[in-house]
């Protein structure tokens, strides 16, 4: 893959893009189509791209292991914090009225952090399934 | 004829399920299995949104300015949505099970993994 | 017309023999389905499906494969009259079963009736948000997505589990082995 230059150079202009579009799908998922799964498969896409082009040890330099470790865990945390939050502010599991002052304002504020959570949660199991996939395949070579 | 036109999109999605059925019960090698119970399940999927349609209905996101719009049902699509997530996850581990097996038995066909088990 | 082109890549599946050029099928494969999604009203479902099927999907499939080797064992027995007989009277039966089921797009089918309307009349002044889709997922239905979640979790946990290297622990065994 060192020499395919037209490939690299796509890319490079390509992964930021795809980037931000996943931003972008995260958090206007409220107004259009998308939310944290969706953001969370395209965000992963972006970095397996990035993976499959300048190789593992380079993705592994971009995002280390122990960090996708924790993100694997911090948004299913999230996500039961959000419901704890709920619990401790007076209102039932998961019901995000009691966040804020106005319910309406308080349901904004749930289903923001809970699809915040979602997608850190794809994202980071998508990325730790190719790390494994790809990793396994350096060690038997 | 009317009945069958209605019914169309059912009878596609039953070809398509038996189709991915065959290849999971007739195919011997683990991988081309796991394509046909994907195709299984994407068969699953599009029963399940082909349902959630309503005629003359728009995707269900409200427009400003228009109240009395009609929607098609959103109750199928969060199920769906969440399912083609969790379903590309469960193939993962399918196939991190096939990396296994072939590391174990140094072959992916189904025959073959039962004849060296029976010379065990 | 997208159906019927669904139905033609199915059978493509069945008959071709090189692995490579199924998963590249079934990538072929979701795309339509996306396609399908959207003409069906289902934007958001759309969108997953075409950036999990065409993308990762792909890539996982085609990991194993250079993981697994490429070849198949040819050639095969014969051993298909069973298969095809099972398949068809599954397939009878469950056509036999949909003439009671309401046609596609009945505004009146059972599946409008039940606790659709409510979402869709309530949720703009309730929850706020204008993708219904969203409302429904993470507020009215926030217990099935955090379940949803803790499965995507724990196959992620899974496949950690099952493809680490865990020769490390005992190098002898390694030296031995190799």
């Amino acid at each position: 893959m060192r020499y395919h230059l037209v490939l690299r150079t796509v890319a490079k202009i390509l992964i930021p893009l795809i980037m931000l579009f996943a931003f972008y799908v995260q958090f206007h998922g409220d107004y259009g189509p998308g939310g944290g799964f969706q953001a969370g498969v395209i965000f992963s896409a972006s970095l397996i791209l990035y993976g499959l082009i300048f190789g593992l040890a380079a993705l592994k330099q971009v995002i280390r292991p122990w960090v996708v470790r924790v993100m694997l865990a911090s948004g299913v945390l999230i996500y039961g914090g959000v419901g704890v939050a709920s619990l401790l502010l007076g209102g039932n599991f998961l019901d995000y009225g009691v966040l804020a002052h106005d319910p309406v304002h308080g349901q904004h504020l749930g289903i923001l952090l809970i699809e915040l959570g979602v997608g850190i949660t794809v994202a980071a199991a998508m990325i730790t399934i190719y790390f494994f996939f790809a990793g396994r395949k350096t060690t038997k070579q | 004829m009317n009945d069958l036109l209605g019914l169309y999109s059912y009878w596609i999605v039953i070809v398509l399920m038996m189709a991915g059925f065959y290849v999971v019960i007739s195919s011997s090698n683990l991988i081309k299995k796991i394509a046909g119970l994907n195709i299984f399940q994407t068969s699953v999927f599009i029963l399940y949104i082909s349902m959630g349609k309503v005629d003359g209905g728009t995707a269900p996101i409200v427009v400003e300015g228009s109240s009395n719009a009609i929607y098609s049902n959103p109750l199928p699509h969060v199920l769906i949505l969440t399912a083609i997530v969790v379903g590309v996850a469960t193939t993962a581990l399918a196939l991190a099970l096939v990396v296994r097996i072939k590391e174990a038995y140094g072959t992916v066909d189904e025959e073959a993994i039962s004849e060296s088990d029976n010379e065990l | 017309m997208l159906l019927a082109f669904l139905v033609v890549i199915a059978f493509a599946v069945i008959h071709l023999r090189d692995l490579v050029a199924i998963i590249m099928l079934a990538g072929l494969y979701s795309l339509v389905t996306a396609i399908i999604f959207v003409v069906m009203d289902a934007v958001d479902v759309a969108f997953t499906e075409a950036a999990v099927g065409a993308g990762i999907s792909t890539v996982l499939m085609l990991a194993t494969l250079s993981l697994t080797g490429r070849l198949r064992r040819e050639p095969r027995r014969p051993r298909a009259l069973i298969p095809i007989i099972v398949v068809i009277l599954t397939g009878v039966t469950l056509i036999y079963g949909t003439f009671d089921m309401p046609h596609y797009g009945d505004p009146d089918a059972p599946v409008q009736q039940h606790v659709a309307p409510r979402y869709i009349n309530d949720s703009p002044n309730e929850v706020g948000v204008p993708n219904m889709v969203t409302s429904v997922l993470a507020s009215y239905r926030g217990f099935d997505t955090l379940g949803e979640v803790a499965v995507i979790f724990t196959a992620g946990i899974a496949v950690m589990v099952l493809l680490m290297n865990r020769r490390r622990r005992s190098p002898d065994e390694d030296k031995e082995q190799s």
